[in-house]
Parts: C-alpha cells; sequence; structure tokens
C-alpha cells in the first residue's frame, strides 16, 4: 500500500513515518504539514491509505474527509480519544490511533487497513465551485453535479488558500472559490465580511467579545475596519 | 515527581540510533518555540490559543514518557477551553521539567 501522512506536527510524522519504514508492504509517498497541501498532491496523485491528523489549525481532518469524494482508507491519529464516535461516522476510516503510537497498536492498524476491501482510491477531490444563486439556495459545481445549498442554513465562510470552506448546518463544503465570489451570491441582509478570510451569517451569531465573534463553536476574528458596520446590523438593547 | 525518559523513544527507533537522535533534535528545536507561544499565548489571556499550544505539547509530553503529566496537560488544556486556567501551575512545571530534561541530551 501507498501512504500519505497529514500531521502539523513534525515529530508526529517522523514518528509515523518510521513505522511505516518497518513494515514492508507500506511506502510513504509523501508527508503534509496540513490538509490544503495533501488536497493539491492528490489532484495529481493516488494513494492507498491516508494516516490523518484530527486536530490541525484552520482545516481539521474531518474538514479534509469531506473534501474527497471517493476517499481512500484512512487512520484519523490523535491526541483526543474523544473524536472516536464521530470517526465511526466515516466508511472510510478504517482505525483511529491514540498518539502516543505504539509499534503493536500501529501494525494491528495496517492489518486492519489490509483486510479492508479497496474501496476507492483518493484521486477525485471535489472539483467544486461556485455556481449560482436562486431564491434560497446556493449551487455548488461537485464532480459536475450541482449540489444545493440552503444558503439561511451556511453559518460561515472561510477562505483556505485556493479553497473557501462553507459550513451549514448539516454538512460542511470545501469549494476551489473565492471568498470575493461567494460574497457576491450571499445576501448582503443575513451575510457580512467580518474578516478578510471571513464570511458570517449574523443570524447564527452566539456571542460578541471584544474583536471576535461566536458562531456554533467557531471563533471567528473581526478586523477593525467591519466591526462598526457589524455593530450596524445588532439589534442592541 | 515523575521524570522525562526516552524509553517511548527507544521503543519506537527499534534500535535505529539515527531515529533517535532526530526525534530528539526536532524536540530540542520545536518545543522552546512551542512553550514560548504557549507562554506569550496564556499570559496575554487568549485561552482558545493557548489550549491548541497545550494540545501540541501534549504529545510532547507524552513522547517523553510523562503518562502522569499527560493527563494534567488534558485537564489543563479543556480548562483553557472553558476560559479558566485551573493546574496552570502544575503545567508549567511539567515544562520546566521537560526543558532541563532536554538541555542533558
Amino acid at each position: 500500500m501507498n501512504c500519505i501522512i497529514i500531521d502539523d506536527e513534525v515529530t508526529a510524522r517522523a514518528i509515523i513515518s518510521q513505522l511505516c519504514d518497518g513494515i514492508s508492504s507500506l511506502t510513504a509517498l509523501e508527508e503534509f504539514p496540513n490538509a490544503i497541501q495533501a488536497i493539491k498532491y492528490l489532484n495529481q496523485n493516488e494513494a492507498d491509505l491516508i494516516f490523518l491528523d484530527i486536530h490541525m489549525p484552520d482545516f481539521t481532518g474531518f474538514d479534509f474527509i469531506e473534501t474527497l469524494s471517493n476517499p481512500p482508507k484512512i487512520i484519523l491519529t490523535t491526541s483526543d480519544p474523544n473524536f472516536a464516535i464521530q470517526a465511526f461516522e466515516y466508511d472510510c476510516i478504517v482505525d483511529y490511533l491514540v498518539k502516543p503510537i505504539t509499534r503493536e497498536r500501529f501494525q494491528k492498524a495496517i492489518q486492519k487497513a489490509e483486510a479492508t476491501s479497496t474501496n476507492g482510491i483518493a484521486k477525485s477531490i471535489n472539483r467544486e465551485s461556485v455556481e449560482l444563486a436562486s431564491g434560497n439556495d446556493l449551487y455548488v459545481n461537485i464532480d459536475r453535479r450541482l449540489i444545493k445549498i440552503d444558503i439561511p442554513s451556511i453559518y460561515l465562510v472561510e477562505a483556505k488558500g485556493d479553497y473557501i470552506l462553507i459550513k451549514t448546518e448539516e454538512k460542511n463544503y470545501t469549494v476551489h472559490s473565492t471568498l470575493k465570489n461567494i460574497e457576491k451570491k450571499l445576501p448582503d441582509t443575513i451575510f457580512l465580511k467580518v474578516h478578510r478570510s471571513y464570511i458570517i451569517n449574523v443570524s447564527k451569531i452566539i456571542d460578541i467579545e471584544d474583536n471576535s465573534v461566536l458562531i456554533k463553536k467557531d471563533v471567528i476574528p473581526v478586523s477593525r475596519s467591519n466591526r462598526s458596520e457589524l455593530m450596524k446590523r445588532l439589534n442592541l438593547l | 515527581m515523575e521524570q522525562p525518559n526516552l524509553s517511548y523513544i527507544e521503543s519506537m527507533s527499534g534500535g535505529d540510533r539515527a531515529f533517535e537522535q532526530k526525534l530528539i533534535n526536532i524536540i530540542q528545536k520545536e518545543f522552546p518555540e512551542e512553550k514560548a507561544v504557549y507562554f506569550n499565548n496564556v499570559n496575554a489571556r487568549n485561552y482558545q490559543k493557548a489550549a491548541e499550544n497545550v494540545h501540541k505539547l501534549k504529545h510532547k509530553i507524552s513522547i517523553l514518557g510523562l503518562v502522569k503529566s499527560y493527563e494534567v496537560a488534558v485537564d489543563f488544556e479543556n480548562n483553557l477551553l472553558n476560559g479558566n486556567t485551573n493546574c496552570r501551575e502544575d503545567f508549567e512545571v511539567i515544562l520546566q521539567n521537560m526543558t532541563d530534561f532536554l538541555k542533558t541530551l
């Protein structure tokens, strides 16, 4: 099996790479410190297995999985055992390794991965783009299919390099587009760009503290230049 | 007090001394940087960011074989996420313990 390693910690990548070296049937092709670089790699290359850290800044392991339309086998690696239940929601996840990873536990995970039938290779990352908005709906192009997103359910849009991450009540979508592009498609009565990297749904704000807003579990920075516009939108007592 | 050790690193290396040294070098380089970022954030009361720093430091705590200290770090991370700094003193003693140990390598 060919594998890639995605982890923001150099130590974690070094340990997993060392463990891979000890297994003759496993070849570590590349290591990535973040999910965005891995997405770019998988646009051009294939892997049978991904070692994926969950807790990474900006773009979590689960956000990354959502971008894969036909994910390969994935072994999650994390310091936090509390994500195990969420991991079961994904068929592609074959095992869950809690750091520090031991050699024995790693070997067991590889055996599981080898025993699991191949259900697809990470070849087709969602090549999405913001297409059009109609009434309450926004359509995004995912692998030549137009997927409808209910606009009011969007609570946050975040710029991620060449991509944007659209977060809704039900699901997250990674779209190959820009914040400027989607801003034009969203009604400015509900949505506000509060920072160069964030557009928020103002109706979903839970609280505001100094220069940040809390939406769901996301703490979003508010730039000084946008703060006055945000305050105008609020029904202040 | 629990003392840092290389037992985990040695179990990972399978006798590969070059790998052991590589991992130690990475930790010796990264640990002071991550520690400094943590102190900046916690002193600035930026507890969400400090929690992320503790999360990252946790892995190094476990790599240096500090089982009980790891549990302290888990509690401290959760406390920071809830906006309080309980366990801070204990956590910072662990950081100093690690700092002293890394100097001996």
